[in-house]
């Protein structure tokens, strides 16, 4: 706020010794929209240093490390490390096979649904434990100890409880990703700034009103935050629970081609993860740019 | 100006707060306000002032219906009020405009909350942000905004569910100086072609005298009303600097300084 002031009064002293005119504060014609540009102005004096040759660096980078472990890869028996090259070539084969891609949909058949269903519960409970005392003292005892509770080590239970089909990965997955979801649109609801609140109870808002108009918004980046580390525990649930279950789904490939030795093409599912947790994180840090833009900038 | 009616009338307000974990005991009382009476008549700009723990913006809210009062009665147009309503327009001291809504949609925020139609409200939210000089920048959100611009949102956020009475708390403390002064003309400029009656919490007694009718001079502990002083310059008013150097206005500026710092001093 204080910086924010002190640049509006640079901006405005700018304004008018570009205006030329000693101006006696002749604020009736005193349009805004100058002051704003001149803002920007200032803002975009300030240059993007050597932003490609960031981008030469990480480029060299790449070449680097993958060079290296090419090199280093082909002196160790294949047995126990695989190379690039080796793995671009079983990677061509498995997705030739048309197994990669077989793997893949049935994994992310479950990450999505688990992911909806997680986001659905961790938002909706999120909100009500953020908002009622009481829900909150009901609750909190579990919501701490089933968070602080690596919940993979329950995952034999599920398999007794719903097989090994589809179900008991959806519910592995689901219960994974809930718990970052609601912990932080509990925190989102917590957080909303009391100034705010003042707002809608000076404009007489009633208790719906200030839940839709003002906490809500207030929350949502929380829970995009909430979602982004939600996603990342989703894909761990998913993955492990196909080394349990291990019928279906890239966890499935990892196991398959471990137990063949086959390093190269055990490589290539660990690598479409990595692409599947990059693209989704990503994809939701877009999705937070897009809705909460006010939050983007502050950072 | 007696001929006009009374927008405001403050009748024996008074408030109390429990503070707990205070420095001498678990619990204390504390009073902040005992039995303070003042009117505001329409169009008029009353200032609040007085040291910092007078109660002045305790007052204030308590007017707004955030805060409730222990005693007393408060009517706006002659009717009974305790809680907020729309026939009170607020400006916080700090803008507290919501992040996510553009310049505009905070404008149309009250409106919205009475379930104006969509049209209705963007046409009523794009005059009042012309009428406090932001016409181009509706669509702007406020972390794009300077503080003066965005305390001109908060004016016009107020404006825009046309209350009987505008309440301000201390709206250009946080700004500079020079923004101030500017804010101080725009808002006589408003007022005098809204005609809005508007009473101001300040500090600042330049400003109060600069923008008001009458001010309300306040002591503290508990804050009570000292005396209500009626400021002769005519509107539209010279600018402050101008007005600084007349006789009149240091008389008045001098009468006010030694009613603020002869309060007397704080019980142990």
């Amino acid at each position: 706020m204080s910086q924010e002031t002190a640049t509006s009064g640079k901006a405005e002293g700018k304004s008018k010794s570009s205006g030329g005119v000693e101006p006696e504060l002749d604020v009736t014609t005193l349009d805004l929209t100058t002051l704003d540009s001149a803002m920007e102005e200032t803002e975009e004096l300030a240059p993007p240093t050597g932003k490609s040759l960031i981008w030469v660096v990480r480029v060299l980078s790449i070449v680097a490390v993958l060079g290296a472990w090419e090199i280093l890869g082909r002196q160790v028996d294949p047995l126990f490390m695989s190379y690039p090259s080796a793995i671009a070539v079983a990677a061509t084969e498995l997705i030739g096979s048309g197994e990669l891609l077989v793997g893949l949909l049935s994994s992310l058949r479950t990450l999505v649904v688990a992911f909806f269903i997680a986001s659905v519960l961790g938002i909706t409970l999120g909100l009500l434990i953020g908002r009622y005392r009481l829900v909150d003292a009901a609750t909190d005892w579990l919501v701490n100890a089933l968070y602080a509770t690596p919940l993979v080590a329950i995952i034999p239970l599920v398999i007794l409880w719903f097989g090994l089909g589809n179900t008991a990965k959806t519910f592995i997955v689901t219960i994974l990703a809930l718990f970052p979801i609601l912990i932080n649109t509990t925190a989102g609801v917590r957080n909303v700034p009391k100034q705010l609140i003042d707002v809608g109870d000076a404009f007489a808002a009633n208790e719906r009103q200030i839940f839709t108009k003002i906490i809500l918004p207030s929350a949502l980046p929380y829970m995009m935050t909430g979602l982004r580390l939600g996603v990342g525990r989703a894909i761990i649930g998913m993955v492990v629970a196909e080394f349990f279950t291990a019928i279906t789904g890239l966890g499935a490939l990892i196991v398959k081609y471990g137990n063949q030795y086959d390093t190269a093409s055990m490589f290539v599912p660990i690598f479409v993860l990595m692409l599947l947790g990059i693209g989704l994180s990503l994809a939701v840090r877009r999705a937070e740019e897009w809705i909460a833009p006010w939050k983007a900038t502050e950072e | 100006m007696t001929t006009k009616s009374i927008k405001l009338a403050v009748e024996n307000v008074s408030k109390t707060f429990r503070v707990r974990g205070g420095q001498y005991s678990d619990e204390h009382l504390l009073p902040v306000l005992r039995r303070v009476s003042f009117d505001v008549h329409e169009g008029e700009i009353v200032s609040l002032i007085g040291e910092s723990g007078c109660g002045k913006t305790t007052l204030l809210r308590i007017i707004q219906g955030l805060i409730r009062r222990d005693a007393g009665e408060i009517r706006v147009d002659g009717k009974p009020v305790a809680e907020a309503g729309r026939d009170r327009g607020f400006v916080f001291q700090q803008a507290n405009l919501l992040p996510w809504r553009s310049a505009r949609a905070n404008v149309e925020f009250g409106l919205e909350l009475q379930g104006v139609s969509r049209r209705e409200r963007g046409e009523r939210a794009q005059s009042l942000l012309k009428l406090v000089g932001l016409g181009a920048a509706s669509e702007q959100f406020p972390h794009q905004l300077s503080g003066g611009m965005q305390q001109r949102v908060n004016l016009a956020r107020a404006l825009a569910i046309d209350p009987a009475i505008l309440l301000m708390d201390e709206p250009f403390s946080a700004l500079d100086a020079q923004t101030r002064e500017i804010l101080q003309l725009e808002l006589l400029r408003v007022q005098r072609e809204t005609g809005k009656t508007i009473l101001f919490v300040t500090h600042d007694l330049d400003e109060a005298i600069y923008l008001s009718n009458r001010i309300v001079v306040m002591g503290a502990r508990p804050g009570r009303i000292k005396r209500i002083m009626e400021i002769p310059f005519s509107y539209p008013r010279r600018d402050l600097p101008e007005l600084r150097a007349d006789a009149e206005f240091q008389e008045i500026r001098r009468t006010m300084w030694e009613l603020i710092r002869n309060a007397p001093p704080m019980a142990a």
